[in-house]
């Protein structure tokens, strides 16, 4: 992949994308009518900017299979559709080299009241054909999507797999230099999918260039040559396909740990105030998600609001998404003598090392103080702390991994 | 790797009214009228009678109260059944035609927001697959013509002119329809309340000199204009006022002209305004 990758960087460019930006203008009220119009002449100007895509350049080589990854809302179907001209830029350009199948999906320009004979003669020419050269290749899009008995039928009698293969065959028949692909490797039953996953082979070989959008990391590892990462209308990482779908993991997690709810400001007279609590990473920067394997260096402050003579107890407990509890620790507070009495307004720092064997997951962190002569607890607080382990083993079924041997022998 | 030629890179406008060449606009745009037209017609039992039997049915009728009732029709105009039919058959072109293209782009939504469709396809031919029931339907008309004795002459030969100013007013009207119904669905609503409006105010059921006086003000609607040059032409009647002397002159053509030229830039105006952000609005 890595020589192909090469191979690729010397031929000229296919698709140039300099500083391209593009905002959504979403009205807080929608304007319909109308009458509404003229009633609220000036509600219409209410609008949010939503920035889809905020200056993203890059280049594409001729013969090269290029994946755009992204979260959903990330910009990348808005970037598909600049690049077909579905969507005008408001800054930036774009220029490309030879021909361009104008789709984005599969199929979408099929009437379904027409039959398949007409609609292949239609996309043909919506994709840039004469009408001639499309009825020269009606046989070839036909026997290629093994459908000769139905070509006079119309597609609304079609199965849903009939109407796939008719459109895959008919885009790979159309020849264009450019092919724009949004999420359509999934479609189809297994045999289909080899038949899509050989063509593509093929078109790989036969040096035409393919932008591929998708969420689905383990297509652009497959098929990829280069990757791109976007993310809130920025491209976040450009380059190999493997180190791309890295990032994505990571950026997948990272915004999916919602900040846990927010503590309520505790009165002063309260015992105990719980004042921050945290992960850090070796560096000792805070962050919200961990690699499997990699320590949970868990760090939180307390406060003492009143005297406690007998010292205080602090607890964790680290808990899964489903609320099963997984580990507990906890310390007694002592001032720097080691005599565990503490006055009121003395801080406490405390600073746990945990070995991370948790599967890939969300966790909570609940912490608790009790007094150390046993006469309850001075503060409770579920889900003090939440974040995210990944990597790992994604497919284990437990709550941690634990180190195993384990041997399967035939006799 | 790559076997094919380098190709020099170009520029992408975006979307536009004309997108991806005038030749791909041409073939989509007679590919996408016929097979329309071929849809309506072999798609149901009776086809061509349906789009035939509405306004035979509308003439059926007029005629009886417009003959029968009110008796206007046949002391002025001498072949008033082919006079009728004809003004018919016309306005129906024009009025399926814009009605269509109101929701024409909608209703093609798929095609607009996922690939490069030259957006002008869409309403053009709603009015060519007009043109070709119009057509039809004309078959009808000369059938008429000639069962009334209603001698041929040579200004037959200028009737397509007429119909192409015809088509040209149509088409303007369809191309802002088609996209202001994408921001504001009551243009639905109130198109259908113009055409009503317009029905009555162009010499179909009446001829223009129906009344003194009125035949100034009815030459400021263009359509009106251009049905009584249809009547001249095709039903070659002495004592029908030309279109000059129904306005009172060449000057009392100038609203109509001006009018009809307005409504075509506007037409225009609007679809390129609109066409490269349908996709966003949809």
């Amino acid at each position: 992949m890595d020589s192909s990758a090469a191979a690729t960087a010397d031929t000229p460019l296919a698709i140039q994308v300099e500083d391209l930006r593009k905002s959504f203008r979403i009205p807080t009220h929608r304007v319909d009518s109308l009458k509404e119009r003229m009633v609220r002449p000036f509600s219409a100007r209410d609008y949010r900017e939503l920035k889809a895509l905020d200056g993203v350049s890059f280049e594409i080589h001729q013969g090269e299979f290029f994946g755009i990854v992204g979260r959903n809302g990330s910009g990348k179907s808005t970037l598909l559709k600049l690049l077909a001209s579905i969507y005008r830029a408001d800054h930036g350009r774009i220029r490309m080299a030879g021909r361009l199948a104008p789709f984005i999906e599969l199929g979408v320009g099929f009437n379904v009241e027409l039959t398949a004979r007409e609609n292949v003669v239609l996309n043909g020419v919506m994709m840039g054909l004469t009408p001639q050269e499309t009825r020269n290749r009606l046989d070839a899009v036909i026997e290629f999507a093994e459908l000769d008995e139905f070509v006079d039928l119309k597609l609304k009698n079609y199965s849903s797999g009939m109407l796939v293969r008719l459109a895959f065959s008919l885009m790979l028949e159309v020849d264009a230099d450019i092919l724009l692909i949004d999420e359509v490797l999934a479609v189809g039953d297994a045999a289909f999918q080899q038949k899509c996953a050989d063509a593509f082979h093929e078109m790989k070989a036969a040096g035409k260039t393919i932008v591929l959008v998708t969420h689905e990391m383990s297509t652009v590892e497959q098929y990829c040559h280069r990757a791109m990462l976007i993310s809130d209308g920025r491209i976040e990482h450009l380059g190999d396909p493997a180190e791309v779908g890295r990032h994505y993991l990571r950026l997948n997690f990272e915004s999916d740990t919602s900040e846990p709810e927010s503590r309520p400001a505790h009165g002063s007279d309260e015992e105990v105030r719980l004042l921050d609590i945290w992960i850090e990473d070796a560096a000792g920067e805070r962050v919200t998600n961990l690699e499997h394997g990699d320590r949970i260096r868990l760090r939180a402050e307390l406060e003492a609001g009143r005297d406690a003579p007998g010292g205080l107890g602090v607890g964790f407990v680290l808990v899964n998404a489903d609320g099963v509890g997984v580990h507990e620790f906890g310390a007694l507070a002592t001032d720097s003598y080691g005599s565990p009495q503490l006055s009121a307004g003395k801080r406490v720092a405390i600073s746990a090392e945990v070995e991370n064997l948790l599967t890939p997951g969300r966790y909570f962190v609940h912490c608790g103080v009790s007094r150390a002569n046993n006469s309850g607890v001075a503060l409770y607080e579920p889900k003090a702390l939440g974040f995210v382990v990944f990597g790992g083993e994604a497919h284990s079924r437990g709550v941690v991994t634990l180190a195993t041997e384990i041997e399967a022998v035939a006799r | 790797m790559s076997a094919r030629p380098a190709q020099p890179l170009r520029e992408v406008s975006g979307p536009s009214a004309l997108g991806g060449g005038s030749r791909r606009f041409f073939d989509l745009l007679w590919l996408t009228s016929v097979t329309e037209f071929k849809r309506v017609y072999f798609g149901t039992v009776l086809g061509y009678l349906w789009s035939l039997i509405r306004p035979l049915m509308l003439f059926a009728t007029l005629l009886f109260v417009f003959t029968q009732v009110f008796k206007i029709g046949s002391e002025d105009v001498e072949h008033y059944p082919v006079f009728l039919l004809l003004g018919i058959v016309l306005f129906t072109f024009f009025q399926e035609s814009t009605t269509n293209s109101v929701t024409a782009v909608v209703s093609q939504e798929g095609v607009v927001r996922k690939t490069q469709f030259p957006r002008l396809v869409i309403p053009i031919s709603t009015v060519l697959t007009g043109v070709f029931n119009l057509g039809l339907n004309l078959v009808i008309v000369v059938a008429f013509l000639f069962a009334f004795g209603v001698d041929p002459t040579w200004t037959w030969l200028l009737f397509p002119f007429a119909l192409a100013l015809l088509f040209v007013f149509t088409a303007a009207i369809s191309m802002a329809l088609s996209v202001l119904y994408v921001r504001f669905r009551d243009v639905a609503i109130i198109w259908t309340v113009v055409a009503q409006v317009l029905f009555y105010a162009t010499p179909i059921l009446y001829p223009v000199n129906f009344k003194e006086n009125y035949e100034h003000l009815l030459m400021i609607n263009p359509l009106a204009v251009i049905f009584e040059q249809v009547r001249i032409w095709v039903l070659a009647e002495p004592q029908a006022p030309t279109v000059v002397e129904a306005a009172g002159g060449w000057l009392g053509l100038l609203p109509a002209a001006v009018i009809f030229v307005a409504v075509c830039v506007l037409g225009v105006w609007t679809f390129n305004r609109e066409a490269p952000r349908i996709a966003e609005e949809l």
